[in-house]
């Protein structure tokens, strides 16, 4: 996602003169066709994210539309409080742009997993949040949302080489996108995890299991209609994310279900425990926290099994 | 608009909402009118290409509201609203209302919003300037820093900050909570232009405010020597007439709004200053 990002911007502001780049000193080997087409747009404001969020936001007062880059726990967390009071709250075109979705810095350690990013972006109403699934789904979500007037975060992934199947490149503000419809089960799944997910949901169907699998891909306007009316339709849900349980798409899912009165089980697949310390490849990280394909496989068995008894 | 009728504004509202700050609102009263009665080249507040203003120390805004209200772009009705419930006009400053450039209230948030208004300037070739009134205490704050450092890297000399070194902060004097001798060197240190003054000398206030750009290379820092409750004796003093004493005697007037006899000593001592 992170090459496709890069393109993808190129491609926006070569027509839109008002757009600039920012980075907190990351991002090299990805952000450079950028700086290398518009050098005069492209901003090193050094190891500072407070610093780069606010200025972001005194530029975009004047009418830029400046995109803050840097891995996605330091865009997300150092400066939450300045995208908050800033963008948020003024109400201003600044895209927070988060590298590493999830635990895709996984060797680096826990100070580099971005599994609350989502989560806390969430509270901001203001935020427009995207999360794409793949490259092709990242390409269409920043063609399709560099000129809202409010704030955006995008969570992205480096992993320039998955493509979840079906999906196709589809993004809308405020839907979902169904992938596989099936009556047994639904598995609603966000970011690079769907690629899990749909591997879980063909080996589920190879055993006579049929579920409805959709990817969210944006929070604020939350597709909460979408997701109810799949909901509706079958006993339980698995929701899979590398994000915090109690605030990404298991706690959405969990309010439309409630407050809708919705007779679907949850079942969260999310990160439940604190960090110990330890780290390891994405891959790792995911069978640690129960994220990857088994995990999916396994906990559909439960849910069913726990139907019929 | 003069020094004497924004602080007759302040301790009208301040009393009418009973709200404290008033210390602080006092103290910037001339940087305030130094900024807005001549150094600003502001025709309208919608105007794309005026000079900014962030008024970092956001607890100020009622000083700003004055400020404000003189130029014409705030009514009277509406500064009556000042803390009353669904009011814009809160005890720190927002954006809708007219004039009002930035949203603050959270300390060490102004610089970076006046850094990224500088360097969208420059971006657009523009002439417009942009100033920003921080506070001593706020110096504290990390992304203060933050900001001075690409500031100076990249030589925005259409910026300048204003400190307003009051001495005080929420819990006493600031030398007793985070000392910060040698402020002067510090910002020098991180590559600004320095100048110390009297923070109650409109004239000399202009003259540093006028003093930047086109003929320097780095931003401009003021360090406004001011007395915390300018104007009013037992607010300088720090001590409360009618009132029980806070437990830290100096930010007696950080906190209190005035009672009825305090606030009658208060405007009989502005309304007799120049």
């Amino acid at each position: 996602m992170r090459k496709a990002f890069v393109e993808a911007l190129c491609q926006t502001a070569a027509i839109h003169p008002n757009i600039l780049l920012l980075t907190g000193d990351l991002g090299y080997m990805a952000l450079e066709p950028f700086r290398d087409c518009y050098p005069s747009r492209f901003f090193n404001v050094g190891v500072a994210e407070q610093n780069m969020i606010a200025m972001a936001t005194g530029l975009a007062e004047a009418g830029f539309i400046p995109y803050a880059y840097s891995i996605a726990t330091f865009a997300s967390l150092r400066p939450f409080e300045f995208i908050r009071n800033g963008p948020a709250l003024q109400r201003l075109p600044v895209r927070v742009v988060g590298m590493g979705m999830g635990f895709e810095y996984g060797h680096a350690g826990p100070s580099h997993h971005a599994v609350e990013d989502v989560a806390v972006m969430r509270t901001l109403p203001a935020v427009t949040t995207v999360i794409p699934a793949d490259s092709a789904q990242a390409r269409s979500a920043i063609a399709g949302t560099w000129n809202l007037p409010g704030a955006i975060y995008y969570s992205l992934g480096k992993d320039d080489r998955l493509t979840v199947p079906d999906l196709d490149g589809r993004f809308e503000l405020g839907r979902l996108q169904i992938l596989r419809s099936g009556g047994d089960l639904a598995i609603v799944s966000m970011g690079s995890l769907t690629g899990e997910a749909v591997a879980a949901a063909d080996e589920l169907m190879q055993s006579g299991v049929r579920a409805t699998l959709a990817v969210v891909s944006n929070f604020n306007p939350d597709p909460a209609d979408d997701l109810a009316a799949i909901l509706e339709q079958v006993p339980h849900v698995i929701t899979v994310e590398a994000q915090a349980v109690s605030g990404g798409l298991a706690a959405f899912a969990g309010l439309v279900i409630a407050s809708r009165g919705i007779a679907c089980r949850l079942w969260p697949l999310a990160v439940q425990s604190p960090p110990d310390g330890t780290s390891g490849s994405q891959a790792y990280c995911w069978r640690h926290h129960g994220l990857d394909r088994s995990a999916v496989v396994r906990c559909a068995r439960k849910a069913l099994g726990s139907q019929k008894k | 608009m003069t020094p004497r009728r924004i602080r007759q504004i302040i301790l009208e509202q301040s009393k009418r909402a009973n709200v404290g700050h008033i210390g602080s609102c006092l103290c910037v009263v001339e940087i305030l009118c130094a900024l807005y009665d001549g150094v600003l080249r502001v025709n309208s507040p919608d105007d794309l290409d005026r000079d900014r203003f962030v008024l970092s120390k956001g607890h100020a805004a009622l000083a700003l509201y004055a400020v404000l209200a003189l130029k014409g772009w705030l009514a009277e009705s509406d500064l009556n609203t000042f803390c009353g419930d669904g009011s814009w006009l809160g005890v720190h400053p927002e954006r809708p209302v007219p004039g009002v450039d930035f949203s603050t209230g959270s300390l060490g948030h102004g610089l970076s919003l006046a850094t990224g208004a500088a360097l969208a300037a420059r971006l657009q070739q523009s002439q417009r300037r942009v100033f920003c009134l921080l506070s001593d205490a706020e110096c504290n704050e990390g992304s203060v820093w933050e900001a001075a450092m690409f500031a100076s890297h990249h030589q925005l000399s259409n910026l300048t900050a204003i400190v307003d070194v009051n001495g005080q902060q929420a819990f006493g004097l600031t030398r007793d909570v985070i000392a910060i001798p040698n402020l002067k060197e510090r910002w020098e240190a991180f590559g600004w232009r320095a100048t110390v003054l009297d923070g109650h000398c409109v004239r000399d206030l202009e003259n540093a405010l006028q003093d930047h750009a086109a003929q320097h290379y780095a931003p401009h820092v003021i360090l406004a020597q001011t007395t915390f409750g300018k104007g009013v004796s037992y607010m300088e003093e720090g001590r409360p007439l009618t009132q029980t004493h806070l437990e830290i005697h100096s930010i007696n007037w950080h906190y209190l709004p005035m009672s009825d006899k305090e606030y009658e000593i208060a405007v009989a001592e502005v309304g007799t200053q120049d």
